[in-house]
């Protein structure tokens, strides 16, 4: 056993932290400080400046594609190392939608015409994309989506809905799973995965409001929306078997523990400067303890991402365990922002940022903890539900 | 990076794997717990031919100069057979104490007589008041000339009867709780001023009660220095703490595994349970439980051991965190193994009732979250800008 890293990634290592901090702007940095302070979307520069600098060297946008297609080609322990240290700098988190979904279904089942038009624009960041899956009536039970796809001359008419798309309000693209045989025998076998321009006529995105006042998720609407047969994925009726592949392709800092550690050391601080019987709160027995619960389960996980991380290097491949680290790496997340919001006590209240409050109040730090944490109940919904994720260790792990 | 054993260390579990499997099946260990003695001897003298009785010494000594990953090995294994021959107390807690501590003489007399399984050595520290405080030690030691006086009570000592000798912790001077002061005696077990009660534990061990009553110990029977064992002995209880934790994280996999496949069999409403959701959730989280108790147990045994706030962070850490995962995964076991789960005859039981008690040796959750804790919150500096208050200020 050795949980040290050999001298090339320590070089690595190394390399990306200096990369981070010579090129990463501190113009976004104050950016993403001031949306959060007042509650407010990031824009689409804001998520797409890192990266399309990331883009510029040496494919470290696309960190998990082949080299080949212009990716980093980077082992799985690369991956980590960039990952860590992207979260330890508190680098903004580049979408997965385009570089981590649906490339990756691109350069595996698509054709050399759809690579070439496509993996570019994701690569450089100049081209985003969003996730056309869900639908109202089609959440856990995926394969019971509803949006048709018709096929007439060269081109398919889309009619639909699709909801809970994250950031569609920004996207360029979306790839979307759609019904192409009602009459197929089981569900999962009439469904094709297309790839579909927002701008086409017919497609309208309408904003979702979540509970911290966000605008995070949107609902697409299709109607009568001509999409060239072209931009459809591989086979016709083979989608499920490609959304499949793309589920178990890119787990990897599925964790979140560099970014959880994180979150601890600020809770500790915060907890350094909240009062609590004449005493900081980071001396209440019951507070402390909170604390070192989470810090001890993040300890666990970390060492159950290395051990993952491990097999995977060794060629065994992360397989369907990475439903464990998507549940504990959520639970994490949850726990962590119940705790920043904990902390600030009476602080937690305030709702900055909206149209009735934009004078600030109480310390700096507690503002919009609340919203994090009623934000972050997301986390253990999407991609795929905690609860789906146990369905899934029970049948393919333990064979239940 | 990575967690993948050495050879030597794939060999030695290979080795216990098959002692577990071949001289430790069920009935075996059911007979063995069953008899006056509570162990087997014979399965000494087998561990001295595996060269096991050696792990904690140095290879100056004739030992395998074994690391926290050895004794994890051995532990995991031993866990899985329930194995109650006293090869932690004796190697791994005393073994390394006189390993750590004893003068040149000592060792040369001590070692190879352990290593051959002559002399088994039990250490005795806790006692009535002091719950899981080692500094706490009311046991006196008395000097008169060349010789100490030691009077005082020791309390659950694991495998004190099956031992030729006791290694005691005595307070030769200081208050009752201070770190300073307590110095380590030799004395073979049945010196007169040892007097023994001993009693099986709910898990089938063997512990005792010690009394000392004037027991008369020369000084050169003094084990490391006048005044200054306590922070020896609290490296060593926390080495012996993950080898607890190694016991454990073997026995909770049993727990799991045998948990699966009995729901898998148990059928009810004509289908196995294992059909229904609420039992798979269940499962996977007993699962999950388990690997997440496995994976701080590898940071422990992969943390610098040598520096003493890593070591004890990571330790208390690993027992903290794996005395919740016994908890839930023990509890669960049972659960789900319904009436079975509660019976005596049934091996299930006795899995989550060793499990149970490894929660408590060393320090339960409680303890060591505690010691976490001040290990991990002390002299945080409050955040930047704590002091700008907005609003009305």
């Amino acid at each position: 056993m050795d949980t040290t890293f050999s001298s090339e990634d320590i070089a690595f290592q190394n390399e990306v932290r200096d990369f981070i901090a010579n090129n990463y702007p501190q113009s976004l940095r104050d950016s993403i400080a001031e949306k959060k302070r007042n509650n407010e979307e990031l824009s689409r520069e804001d998520l797409t400046t890192w990266h399309k600098i990331l883009g510029k060297n040496k494919g470290w946008s696309v960190p998990g594609w082949p080299e080949q297609y212009g990716g980093a080609g980077f082992t799985p322990t690369q991956k980590y190392i960039f990952e860590q240290e992207c979260a330890r700098a508190e680098c903004v988190i580049v979408a997965p939608f385009g570089p981590q979904m649906c490339a990756p279904v691109i350069y595996t089942f698509g054709n050399e015409e759809q690579k070439a038009k496509h993996l570019p624009g994701i690569l450089s960041g100049e081209v985003f994309w969003c996730q056309g899956y869900s639908e109202p009536g089609s959440g856990s039970d995926l394969a019971s989506l509803k949006t048709t796809a018709v096929k007439e001359g060269d081109h398919y008419i889309i009619n639909g809905q699709k909801t809970w798309t994250t950031l569609a309000q920004h996207a360029d693209w979306i790839f979307c799973l759609v019904r192409t045989n009602p009459d197929a025998a089981k569900p999962q076998e009439g469904i094709s995965f297309i790839l579909i321009d927002m701008k086409t006529p017919g497609i309208e995105v309408r904003p979702i409001y979540l509970m911290d006042g966000i605008n995070e998720v949107n609902e697409v609407w299709f109607d009568n929306v001509k999409v060239p047969a072209e931009n459809l994925i591989g086979q016709e009726n083979m989608g499920w078997t490609y959304a499949k592949f793309l589920l178990a392709h890119e787990r990897s800092g599925i964790a979140q523990v560099a970014r959880s550690k994180k979150a601890i050391e600020r809770i500790k601080q915060i907890a350094a400067a909240e009062m609590s019987y004449g005493e900081p709160l980071i001396q209440d027995p019951a507070f402390q303890r909170k604390i070192a619960e989470a810090e001890l389960e993040l300890t666990s996980l970390e060492y159950t991402e290395l051990r993952t991380l491990a097999k995977d290097s060794a060629g065994k491949g992360p397989g369907p365990e990475s439903s464990l680290l998507k549940i504990k790496g959520t639970d994490m997340q949850q726990k962590l922002t119940e705790l920043a919001m904990e902390a600030v006590g009476y602080y937690a209240n305030p709702h900055m940022g909206t149209s009735l409050s934009n004078e600030y109040v109480g310390p700096d730090y507690s503002t919009n903890l609340s919203g994090s944490y009623f934000n972050f109940r997301k986390a253990s919904i999407y991609g795929g539900s905690n609860e789906i994720q146990r369905n899934i260790i029970a049948k393919m792990v333990l064979g239940l | 990076m990575h967690f993948e054993l050495t050879e030597e260390q794939t060999l030695l579990e290979n080795m216990v794997t098959a002692f577990v499997r071949d001289d430790y099946n069920w009935e075996t260990r059911e007979k063995i717990v069953k008899t006056e003695e509570g162990w087997k001897p014979e399965n000494w003298s087998k561990f001295a031919e595996l060269g096991l009785l050696s792990v904690p010494f140095s290879e100056d000594h004739g030992g395998l100069g074994g690391t926290a990953v050895d004794s994890m090995v051995v532990m995991e294994q031993f866990g899985k057979g329930l194995v109650v021959e006293p090869f932690m107390p004796s190697i791994l807690l005393s073994g390394n104490l006189i390993s750590k501590l004893a003068n040149e003489s000592q060792a040369n007399e001590i070692i190879p007589k352990i290593i051959e399984g002559e002399s088994r050595y039990v250490f005795a520290y806790a006692e009535p008041q002091s719950r899981f405080d080692l500094s706490d030690v009311k046991t006196s030691a008395t000097k008169d000339g060349d010789e100490y006086t030691l009077n005082g009570f020791k309390s659950v000592v694991f495998g004190a009867s099956m031992a030729t000798h006791i290694i005691i912790a005595a307070r030769t001077s200081g208050d009752q709780r201070s770190e300073d002061g307590i110095t380590l005696f030799l004395a073979d077990i049945k010196s007169n001023g040892i007097t023994l009660q001993t009693y099986p534990t709910i898990d089938e061990y063997r512990a005792s009660e010690v009394v000392i009553e004037n027991l008369k110990i020369s000084s050169d029977m003094v084990l490391g220095e006048v005044d200054k064992a306590y922070s020896v002995v609290e490296e060593v209880i926390d080495l012996a703490t993950i080898a607890a934790c190694s016991e454990a994280v073997g026995i909770l996999q049993v727990l799991k595994d045998s948990t699966i496949d009995y729901c898998k069999q148990r059928k009810q409403f004509g289908q196995p349970i294992s059909k229904n959701q609420a039992i798979q959730h269940k499962l996977v989280d007993m699962m999950i439980e388990y690997e997440q108790a496995k994976s701080i147990l590898y940071a422990a045994v992969t943390a610098d051991l040598s520096n003493a706030d890593e070591r004890k962070k990571a330790v208390s850490g690993a027992k903290a965190r794996i005395g919740q995962s016994i908890k839930f995964v023990g509890e669960s076991a049972i659960q789900l193994h319904g009436g079975m789960g509660m019976v005596d005859e049934y091996m299930i039981s006795h899995y989550f009732k060793r499990a149970t008690m490894l929660g408590v040796l060393f320090g339960n959750v409680d303890f060591h979250m505690k010691r976490f804790v001040g290990l991990t919150q002390s002299n945080i500096e409050p955040i930047d800008g704590s002091a700008t208050i907005r609003g009305g200020y």
